[in-house]
């Protein structure tokens, strides 16, 4: 892999992010959105059940993985996008650029941008409403770290689609973590689901993660087996995501799609 | 390209082409829309699949040392302008960066001064004109110094003036450096004032081959262009492929 490679896709989309606010503002709006509509809720919820669970963990935690999640398989797509968006694949292509550093630049740039969003929301939390991140320290970073890998493969499974499938599928991006958030139990024991949710469920590497972070809350012990599986299924599910992403590539050479990428179709 | 084909199910949009482009020479695709111009220039840039054929650029095997065979070419079209959201300056450096230019920054500021682009180069690409964006495209082009440069087009979008400029700094450049030039264009007048030798295609075959200056005559044809439209509207009566 080639670094100066990697590094032109990714100081591609530095020079965006610090050249146009309304990509900047976005890394951090949301998240803060989020952060104060689900701390409010926790502390109301807080309020009116004191003996109940501690919503601030539990909800506020919760919420806060998820936007990461999003952040982080939203980072790899809007990276992809905007070669989309300013029809560069023919330019890009023509060079020596490998399908392998091309994909590696998309996910650095969004390690670097949910980093930030990250820290924000951490940052935003822990200030605003008393969100005992530091309490947890290290113990957090697993739970982060799965999150991380399963956003990369879907970033990269998405953008293999919108490649796929042309320009106009790019609406269908959007709304991917919506879909699976019933299933991922971000909110709720995954033992509420029926059984073919369940089934699901166990295919996707965040409905670990929220189960274990409710058991950590609940004062059981730490999930490492839990987390180590789902780190071996997100890292399972990078390598097939990115095969697919090749294997699509490889079939919009062929096709001739990649050159005249913006016809959507050359059927 | 030896023996280059490219088919869409029954259809061959490039069928069993074969050609070479020598060095210090500029050579001129020809051929009237679908013949198969773009197609080719697209196999050469390796972001199109042949059916069949090799593609060797200074020797090197373009499908089993892609990024070996990329490194030596480049090329500006038209319809493929660099991104308008990125200066001049920062689309040079990415696209430096994926080329492997050493010393980029003097190769930059050369290439910002032999296309006249000095004062542009923290201009966002969109927001030139037409004729400023083609010099940018053609900076682009130079920046790794390429063995083999595909024009497509190169002057489709400009005013007369404009164009003879960027077709004197092309000639300049090939008579100058040692690489070898494909150029696919519909303007004939440019075509004889600046290609050494001239490939017609049609219908995915190469028909004619020869200097266009003499071409003409040997077919019976008033001028290149007569020629041109022979070939369009007449193909088989055209022998092919050309020796």
């Amino acid at each position: 892999m080639n670094a100066r490679h990697v590094a032109a896709i990714a100081l591609r989309q530095y020079y965006l992010l610090r050249s146009s606010p309304t990509r900047l503002v976005p890394l951090f709006a949301w998240v803060a959105i989020d952060v104060v509509l689900w701390g409010f809720i926790a502390r109301y919820l807080d309020r009116i059940a004191p003996h109940g669970p501690d919503f601030l963990l539990t909800l506020l935690g919760a919420a806060l993985l998820w936007d990461f999640f999003t952040r982080i398989m939203h980072g790899v797509t809007t990276a992809f996008l905007e070669d989309v968006w300013s029809r560069n694949f023919l330019n890009l292509f023509a060079t020596p650029l490998a399908v392998s550093e091309y994909v590696f630049g998309l996910v650095l740039t969004s390690i670097a941008t949910s980093l930030v969003g990250l820290a924000v929301m951490l940052a935003l939390a822990t200030l605003a409403f008393g969100f005992p991140f530091l309490a947890y320290g290290a113990q957090f970073v697993p739970f982060v770290a799965v999150l991380f890998l399963f956003g990369i493969a879907l970033g990269i499974l998405a953008s293999a689609m919108v490649l796929r499938l042309g320009p106009a599928s790019e609406w269908l991006v959007w709304p991917i973590p919506a879909l699976l958030s019933p299933f991922a139990a971000v909110f709720y024991p995954l033992a509420v689901l029926p059984a073919w949710m369940q089934w699901i469920a166990h295919a996707l590497p965040p409905s670990y993660v929220f189960e274990g972070l409710r058991a950590l809350v609940a004062g059981r012990p730490f999930p490492l087996h839990e987390l180590a599986w789902a780190a071996g299924l997100a890292t399972a599910q990078i390598v097939l995501a990115y095969a697919c992403f090749v294997a699509v590539f490889r079939a919009t050479v062929r096709s001739g799609l990649l050159a005249r990428y913006s016809a959507e179709s050359t059927a | 390209m030896r023996d280059l084909r490219k088919r869409y199910g029954a259809a061959a949009a490039v069928d069993g082409v074969s050609f070479e482009v020598r060095r210090n020479e500029i050579v001129g695709l020809l051929g009237p829309n679908g013949a198969g111009k773009t197609t080719t220039i697209n196999m050469i840039l390796g972001v199109l699949a042949p059916s069949g054929g090799d593609i060797r650029i200074e020797g090197v095997d373009l499908a089993r040392e892609r990024e070996r065979a990329l490194a030596r070419t480049n090329f500006a079209a038209v319809y493929a302008p660099l991104p308008g959201n990125l200066t001049v300056q920062q689309n040079l450096r990415c696209f430096g960066l994926l080329y492997g230019v050493r010393g980029l920054d003097a190769r930059i500021e050369a290439v910002l001064e032999q296309f006249d682009l000095t004062r542009f180069r923290r201009t966002r690409c969109g927001l030139l004109s037409s004729g400023e964006q083609t010099r940018v495209c053609l900076a682009k082009a130079m920046l790794n110094a390429p063995r083999l440069l595909l024009l497509d087009e190169p002057t489709a979008s400009l005013d007369p003036s404009a164009a003879q400029r960027i077709r004197h700094a092309i000639r300049t450049i090939a008579d100058r450096d040692t690489l070898g030039i494909l150029w696919t264009s519909h303007n004939m007048y440019e075509v004889e004032a600046v290609c050494d030798r001239v490939l017609f295609l049609s219908q995915g075959r190469l028909l004619l081959e020869g200097d266009p200056k003499t071409l003409p005559r040997e077919h019976g044809a008033a001028s290149l262009e007569a020629l041109f439209i022979r070939v369009a509207r007449e193909p088989l009566t055209f022998a092919g492929p050309a020796a």
